[in-house]
């Protein structure tokens, strides 16, 4: 247990493993654990950033949800009133039609009775002159007395 | 156990002798057979075991570090990788508690002699036979393993903070402001400079000495506890020696930390401006 060149030969070994540890240990070390806090403390805060979006995501479907369910019941309505008032417009014009098709047909019944009429009238009044030749045993000046057997038939 | 043909006291001399080598008066720069060999060496001589081992260590302690260091990712970090971040942690953590300067120097300080003294200390969990035994058989007659049980090597590593000390203390406050330091504090008056030099210079060398004679005196106690216990029938030594071992894996490594605490403390001081 003599004090000798020991402690020089200790304190020159206890120099050179300082001076090691500054140029080789240290600073890779300390380098890659600050580098990974810094990276986890990074990954951390993403993740608290994803959640809250996911919220807020979350949030907006159900807004966009609920609004498009509105939307569809709106024009489900407007589909609804819309085909109502088709309905209800093809009625009246299937009305129209029949009440013109029934004027037509009444019209052109109008007409063949006239028309009908007409022929009666004209057969009459030549029956009529007919049974007049015969009953006056002569022949009627037919230009003389057509202004007669006209107006007669028109009185038919 | 003792050899057959050692006493009691010669055995406990034997494994507390350093194996040394130095300049001999009569044999000139040799091996020291015995410890009055190794005693009139005086200073010219050296502890081939605790400077070997030591060093050892210290190689131990960078290579292990520096292969970590080395693959150290950011990524998902592997067993060992993981282990020396803890005590690089550990580390660096009491550094920032207890030092409050801007300084590269003293992590790397910290960090060297937590893990050097560490791994010395740990030396002291090889059963105390065992060196000298193994060396014996290689013709080697000195062997002592443990170097905190040597006060060259904790004394060694002592001055090497105290260098620091001085160092950072004439860095910081210039040698005018040191010395105004040791000569004005505690009390700041002219006529008490005396006084308060040489309180304050018994307090910068007691720093050191007390830093190493603290490490040392523990590791030695213990060692010799260890030889002690040794000695007992085979029988008896080991419920001894099991409760002794695993109290002193508290006391190594509580050493190591005490050690580098007291040693960045010191330095924090030195680059206090009053």
């Amino acid at each position: 247990m003599n004090i000798n060149m020991t402690l020089i030969g200790q304190t020159i070994a206890f120099a050179i493993f300082v001076w090691f540890c500054i140029k080789y240990v240290w600073p890779p070390i300390s380098n890659a654990l600050h580098e990974r806090q810094r990276k986890i403390a990074e990954g951390l805060d993403a993740a608290s950033r994803a959640s809250r979006d996911l919220e807020l995501a979350e949030a907006q479907a159900s807004e966009l949800l609920s609004e498009s369910k509105q939307q569809a019941s709106e024009i489900l309505e407007q589909a609804n009133k819309r085909s109502a008032q088709m309905i209800e417009e093809a009625r009246e014009q299937a009305r129209q039609e029949g009440e013109r098709i029934v004027a037509n047909a009444k019209a052109e019944i109008d007409q063949e009775i006239n028309r009908a009429k007409d022929s009666l009238r004209e057969q009459v009044s030549r029956l009529a002159i007919q049974g007049a030749e015969q009953v006056l045993g002569s022949a009627i000046d037919e230009k003389q007395h057509t202004k007669l057997v006209n107006d007669l038939a028109n009185e038919l | 156990m003792a050899g057959s043909n050692l006493t009691t006291t010669e055995y406990i001399q034997h494994h507390l002798q350093n194996l040394t080598f130095g300049l001999h008066p009569d044999n000139g720069w040799s091996i020291a057979k015995t410890a009055v060999e190794a005693k009139e060496m005086g200073f010219w001589a050296i502890h081939l075991d605790t400077m070997g081992w030591s060093i050892a260590m210290g190689v131990l302690f960078i290579w292990l570090f520096r292969k970590v260091g080395k693959v150290a990712t950011t990524g998902v970090p592997g067993k060992l990788q993981c282990a020396i971040e803890m005590v690089f942690e550990f580390v660096e953590n009491t550094v920032r508690g207890t030092f409050s300067h801007k300084n590269s120097l003293v992590g790397p300080m910290a960090l060297t002699l937590f893990v050097w003294i560490f791994l010395m200390n740990l030396l002291k969990l090889v059963p105390v036979d065992i060196g000298p035994m193994l060396f014996a058989k290689l013709g080697v007659d000195y062997m002592k393993i443990v170097p905190t049980t040597d006060p060259n090597g904790t004394l060694g590593m002592a001055l090497g903070v105290f260098i620091l000390i001085l160092y950072y203390s004439i860095k910081v406050k210039g040698p005018g402001g040191f010395a105004k330091e040791l000569s004005f504090t505690p009390f700041n008056h002219w006529s008490l400079i005396p006084f308060n030099l040489v309180m304050e210079i018994i307090g910068l060398l007691v720093k050191p000495v007390s830093l190493g004679l603290r490490l040392f005196g523990n590791m030695f106690a213990g060692e010799v506890i260890f030889i002690l216990i040794a000695l007992l029938p085979f029988w008896v030594s080991w419920t001894l020696n099991v409760p002794w071992a695993i109290f002193h894996i508290l006391i190594i490594t509580l050493q190591a930390y005490i050690f580098m605490v007291l040693a960045v403390v010191y330095l924090n001081s030195a680059h206090e401006q009053h």
